[in-house]
């Protein structure tokens, strides 16, 4: 594909400027839609145009057929809800779909789910008479024993006041009188009590009991007794804590409002015998009752597992199909009818290359389904931007996430993602040099890589799908921070002279490990990296700060100066010449005679070994630029170059802020004028742009806003350009947290433990070293570095050239997520 | 603290108003009834539905929908909704959000009294009580065989017992009397909320007030239209009316002694901002003033809104739901009979 576009002498850059798109019209026969529509959605490159946006949802064509999917959607949701409930796990969908019908996929479902409801609603009844009778043994048990000892207590009550009244019949006979008359009513017309035995709901029974003593005004007598484990309710089916109750009560008034009550608290009643014979009877029947229906249960329980199954087997297959017609169908409500009602209207857009696909798609389609016409694809001209659409593999694909979190490139505008690839993992690197955290993280990132396949499939967690999704990038960070590691020769904080031994060594036996001071050279220059002969000495961190903080504005200006320098490929890929003379040169001499300038000072100073303060020099730049510069001057003639970067800087401002409001202004009244004179011989083609692009002649021009948004676009970079090259600092700040925290982590924890020749102790140094190298600093750190080096990108890089303000191609396709929520 | 609520109410508050203002985003518009009004079948509201924040509610519903399904789940969500905030409230928002439900606890109450009175099921009547004016002991009501018993009963554990104190008599219940204890029990309700929201202060006050008293001049309107031709004395009519609002107390007198509509129609009218509501409508009807009075209060709901740092909202959350739950019913009930042409006469649009 790249050749046809590539330019002549550049290579193909596929990731470099978005897909070309055309703007599609299809022309689709009636009784071929449907396919033509499931055929462009297993190719997934065409996005369709909603043409019916002014309709809602039910007036639209195949409102029905998306009913009838919703419907089906619906059992089909049933079917997993009681499958997941039964604990049947649905086969997973092994070979490519075969062919079903919709139709009969939809007769199916309805027997089944008629099935499956029979069998419910026999299942519920069954275990409702079960939980009843189940209850019932409860209440047998539980006020079988309350009667039982109530009638203990009771005789040995009457036994003990009898063997009182005996002893003091003969001393107080006139004392109580009253009590023996009262004895003497209670034995020879005993009032009848009736009562009532049943459950009711623990949490209820406190305002159970209350409301039953207001209502009779406290002329019942009530018992309950608590049944340990839960019962499950025959009603509502779920389980529920409850005690049985025994409620003793006299006349038929008390019996009605008790009766009332107990229906109101949903509180079941079963008939209970006071005779213990007869109780023991009921037990054994229940009992038998109980495990009958226990059988028969199981039973109805076991068919249903196997309906489950035989749903579990082809349940994928249903709901794939199911969600894929639903998908066809909403697209097809978005075709406009013909006048004709014979064919559907579709526009859409689709990448250029993918014309031919389309177009067999349509072919296939209309073979397929025996149409008498074929489908009409045709290209149509528009002033609508079209999609953004990069073509990523799996390991661009993160990238591309990243710039496209700030915001979706504008068609065809140069992608930052190209150099986001290296230069994203390498500025993070760069704060994470580290070779042993880079190693361990390379690790992690490999198990994720080696078993991509296992884990794509399945769903992982929130955090864990976060690093999955971006496990190239981790592996493309990970191997950064280890070159990067090497360079700050750094392993978990502790130097290695792994190329070479280190070019200094101690004059004499005197020389202390804290300084340099009497350090020889005695060997050629360390090969690569950091002399590990730094570690540790006094003057280690001034001089890895000065490195790093050079080195941080070495890569800042030429990552910015590369940021502006696509802003020239964008101005000449739009054609743009205002663009180039009045944004493009005068911000790149703008930065580069400051920065750039700076830049070169810094490498002067590198090479020549100059104590040059650079600080002085460039401070006195702009306050005194006529002043001798003395001991600070780096080259012959600093002062008149000097003075010539400082008037181009100054005049570049002016260059950046007039003129291309100016030229913008002139360009629109030219094209103004030029279209009320011309319109005499136009083209049917112009007409036809017009009228299909809409408001063509008629943009909006206010020169003020122009002119404001110029200002305002000059002052961000005039500022910008310190303000960004500062933030770059950055980077030398986050490399030396990093390896401060992870030198105090190995000196502080590892080696104070190892002090201290006790294994008890090392081990747990050890633990706290592991824990806190793990968590702070490969997680914690890796986070904030990661964070870093994304602003880094969005803010100091991107907003050197990147719109960012296109929208991403979504093409109708039948890829579903795993667990598409409707 | 007048004009100081800014500063500290979202200590508490803030999370749950943004909830609510949350929630009042999904409510229906003008655009949505539009759609449904087009409607076709019962199945064509569930489609539209299921784009907006019923559709979860709804989705599992089997084909044949009822009009009881639809409201049964509407009302489901807001009673949803309902919960979530009252177990995130603190005092005294959640005392606050606890009287929003006083209302239908009377309503249950009369419903079930009403209902055991003609001998129904109490089962099925549990069933077409409002689920917001659910208490625990709510069936036993059937027990009761008059008014003290009633509170002897049942409702002295519910909250409301204390507007029980002007309706104790032990006359047997019959219609008259459980209507005059309805709006007896009304009358002390608007009045206790009425008398916390100013005991809260601050904007809550203000508008609350405003609503409250909106809500008792309603009443006290549809109480005298009600109770023209039946035996109801003016003293007792009088007596029915909330003390407070904007027709108290002299509009009150006037409205005591009203023998028609259109007496009550030229008390109304002394009043701003009732005159609006009675010019709709012509002399001597009485159909139309419902959905008159239920836009009047749909304005003052809506405005609500307007305001931040203060209670109201939650109340004019829960009534617009109502609302809407009512527009829905109403249109669902059109569709269902064929009465398209009826739709518009009942629905009140709220944005």
């Amino acid at each position: 594909m790249g050749e046809s576009r590539g330019g002549g002498c550049c290579p193909p850059m596929d990731l470099m400027r978005s897909e070309t798109m055309q703007l599609v019209q299809l022309i689709v026969p009636m009784e071929s839609a449907h396919l033509t529509v499931s055929y462009l959605g297993d190719l997934g490159l065409v996005q369709f145009k909603d043409l019916n946006s002014e309709k809602s949802p039910f007036q639209r064509t195949y409102a029905a057929q998306i009913k009838r999917c919703g419907e089906m959607a619906r059992k089909i949701r049933f079917f997993k809800d009681q499958m997941s409930k039964a604990g049947v796990i649905p086969k997973e969908l092994l070979e490519k779909e075969s062919d079903i019908d919709l139709d009969d996929v939809e007769v199916k479902l309805g027997e089944l789910e008629a099935e499956l409801v029979e069998i419910n609603a026999n299942n519920d009844k069954l275990q409702r008479s079960y939980n009843e009778l189940m209850e019932y043994k409860l209440v047998l048990q539980k006020a079988g024993e309350f009667f039982s000892s109530a009638h203990r207590s009771a005789t040995a009550q009457q036994r003990e006041i009898e063997s009182e009244d005996s002893q003091q019949a003969g001393d107080d006979l006139l004392e109580s009188p009253l009590l023996q008359e009262e004895k003497s009513i209670d034995s020879s017309k005993q009032v009848k009590l009736g009562f009532l035995t049943g459950l009711v709901p623990r949490e209820k029974s406190m305002v159970f009991e209350r409301i039953l003593f207001r209502a009779t005004r406290g002329n019942i007598f009530i018992r309950q007794t608590v049944i340990e484990e839960p019962v499950i309710d025959p009603s509502s089916g779920e389980k529920a804590e409850k005690n049985v109750f025994v409620v003793f009560y006299s006349g038929e008034r008390a019996k009605s409002k008790i009766l009332k009550i107990c229906e109101a608290f949903g509180a079941n009643r079963y008939p209970f015998s006071e005779d213990l014979g007869k109780q023991a009877q009921m037990i054994t029947e229940v009992s038998g009752r109980l495990s009958e229906l226990k059988t028969t249960i199981d039973a109805g329980l076991g068919h249903r597992d196997i309906l489950l199954q035989t749903i579990g087997d082809k349940f994928e297959l249903w709901n794939l199909k199911v969600r894929k017609e639903k998908a066809i169908y909403h697209t097809l409500n978005m075709l406009s009818l013909d006048v004709t009602k014979k064919c559907l209207v579709a526009e859409g857009w689709s990448p250029v290359f993918a014309s031919n696909e389309i177009q067999d798609a349509l072919q296939r389609a209309a073979f397929d389904s025996n149409s008498q016409v074929g489908s009409i694809f045709q290209v149509l001209r528009t002033k609508e931007s079209p999609p953004t659409y990069f073509r990523t593999n799996k390991f661009t694909s993160a990238i591309q996430e990243i710039v496209d979190a700030y915001g979706v490139a504008k068609y065809q505008e140069a992608n930052p993602g190209v150099f986001t690839i290296v230069t994203f993992p390498f500025l993070f690197a760069v704060m994470f040099g580290d070779w042993g955290h880079g190693i361990c993280i390379l690790l992690a990132t490999m198990y994720l890589i080696l078993r991509e396949k296992k884990l794509s499939s399945q769903k992982l967690g929130d955090i864990m799908e976060m690093a999955f999704g971006g496990r190239y990038v981790i592996l493309m960070m990970s191997l950064f921070s280890i070159y990067t590691g090497l360079i700050y020769n750094e392993f978990f904080s502790i130097p290695y002279p792994l190329f070479a031994p280190s070019a200094y060594d101690c004059r004499d036996a005197s020389c202390s490990e804290a300084t340099t001071i009497g350090l020889i050279k005695v060997r050629d220059t360390y090969p690569f990296g950091l002399d590990p002969v730094w570690h540790g000495t006094r003057s280690e961190l001034p001089f890895l700060n000065s490195l790093k903080m050079k080195m941080s504005i070495l890569l800042g200006v030429s990552q910015m100066n590369l940021g502006i320098i696509m802003s020239y490929f964008n101005a000449r890929f739009f054609k743009s010449s205002v663009n180039i003379w009045f944004q493009f040169i005068p911000q790149m001499i703008f930065l580069n005679s400051l920065f750039g300038y700076l830049s070169v000072l810094i490498i002067i100073k590198w090479c020549t070994g100059s104590q040059a303060d650079l600080y002085h020099v460039m401070i006195y730049m702009f306050l005194s630029p006529t002043d001798e510069l003395g001991e600070n001057q780096l080259f012959p003639h600093q002062k008149t170059v000097q003075l010539v970067l400082l008037f181009l800087a100054l005049v570049s401002v002016p260059c950046m802020l007039l003129p291309k409001p100016f030229i913008l202004k002139k360009q629109h009244e030219a094209r103004h004028q030029g279209q009320s004179y011309a319109p005499l011989d136009e083209t049917d083609e112009s007409l036809h742009v017009e009228t299909t692009g809409g408001s063509h002649g008629h943009e909006e021009f206010e020169f003020s806003e122009i002119f404001v948004h110029q200002l305002i676009h000059t002052i961000e970079f005039v500022l910008g350009a310190v303000s960004n090259t500062a933030s770059y600092l950055r980077l030398w700040a986050l490399s030396l947290a990093h390896s401060e925290l992870s030198s105090v982590f190995y000196e502080k924890v590892l080696l104070l433990a190892w002090g201290y020749n006790n294994v008890l102790i090392l081990i747990l140094g050890i633990m706290v070293f592991i824990f806190a190298t793990v968590g702070v600093l490969l997680v914690m750190e890796t986070l904030s570095a990661f964070l870093h080096a994304l602003r880094l990108h969005w803010v100091e890089f991107q907003n050197k050239f990147y719109e960012g303000d296109g929208y991403k191609f979504a093409p109708f396709t039948f890829i579903f997520t795993a667990n598409e929520d409707e | 603290m007048y004009g100081f609520e800014a500063l500290t109410f979202n200590i508490h508050g803030g999370y749950l108003e943004a909830i609510v203002r949350g929630h009042r985003a999904g409510l229906l518009t003008t655009a949505d009834y539009n759609n449904l009004c087009q409607c076709e079948n019962l199945d064509d509201i569930k489609m539209h539905l299921s784009a907006t924040k019923y559709g979860s509610y709804l989705q599992n519903e089997p084909s044949p929908l009822h009009t009881t399904t639809i409201v049964e789940k509407c009302t489901l969500k807001l009673v949803d909704d309902y919960k979530h905030m009252l177990c995130q409230a603190t005092e005294p928002m959640s005392t606050f959000l606890e009287y929003i439900r006083y209302g239908h606890m009377i309503d249950n109450v009369v419903l079930i009294v009403t209902g055991t009175l003609h001998e129904r099921d109490v089962q099925e009547l549990l069933e077409k009580c409002h689920p917001l004016g659910m208490f625990d002991s709510i069936a036993t009501l059937a027990v009761a065989q008059n008014m003290r018993e009633l509170y002897r009963l049942v409702l002295v554990d519910t909250p409301l017992a204390p507007y029980f104190s002007e309706c104790l008599t032990s006359e047997d219940l019959d219609d008259m009397n459980i209507e005059i204890m309805r709006n007896t029990l009304y009358k002390a309700y608007l009045e206790d909320f009425y008398k916390f929201c100013q005991k809260l202060g601050g904007a809550t006050s203000e508008i609350m007030s405003d609503l409250l008293a909106f809500e008792a001049d309603r009443r006290a309107v549809n109480i005298t239209i009600n109770s023209i031709g039946t035996e109801l004395t003016r003293e007792d009519r009088k007596k029915l009316y909330s003390n407070f609002g904007l027709l108290y107390p002299y509009g009150h007198e006037e409205l005591a002694i009203c023998e028609d509509i259109d007496q009550v129609r030229g008390v109304m009218e002394k009043y701003p901002p009732y005159q609006a509501i009675f010019s709709k409508m012509s002399y001597g009807e009485s159909q139309m003033l419902d959905k008159a009075f239920y836009e009047e209060e749909v304005r003052r709901l809506c405005l609500a809104f307007e305001q931040q740092f203060h209670y109201a909202v939650f109340f004019a959350y829960m009534r617009l739901r109502e609302q809407e739950i009512r527009n829905l019913m109403w249109i669902s009930e059109c569709v269902a009979q064929n009465q398209k042409s009826r739709i518009h006469d009942s629905v009140v649009y709220m944005f």
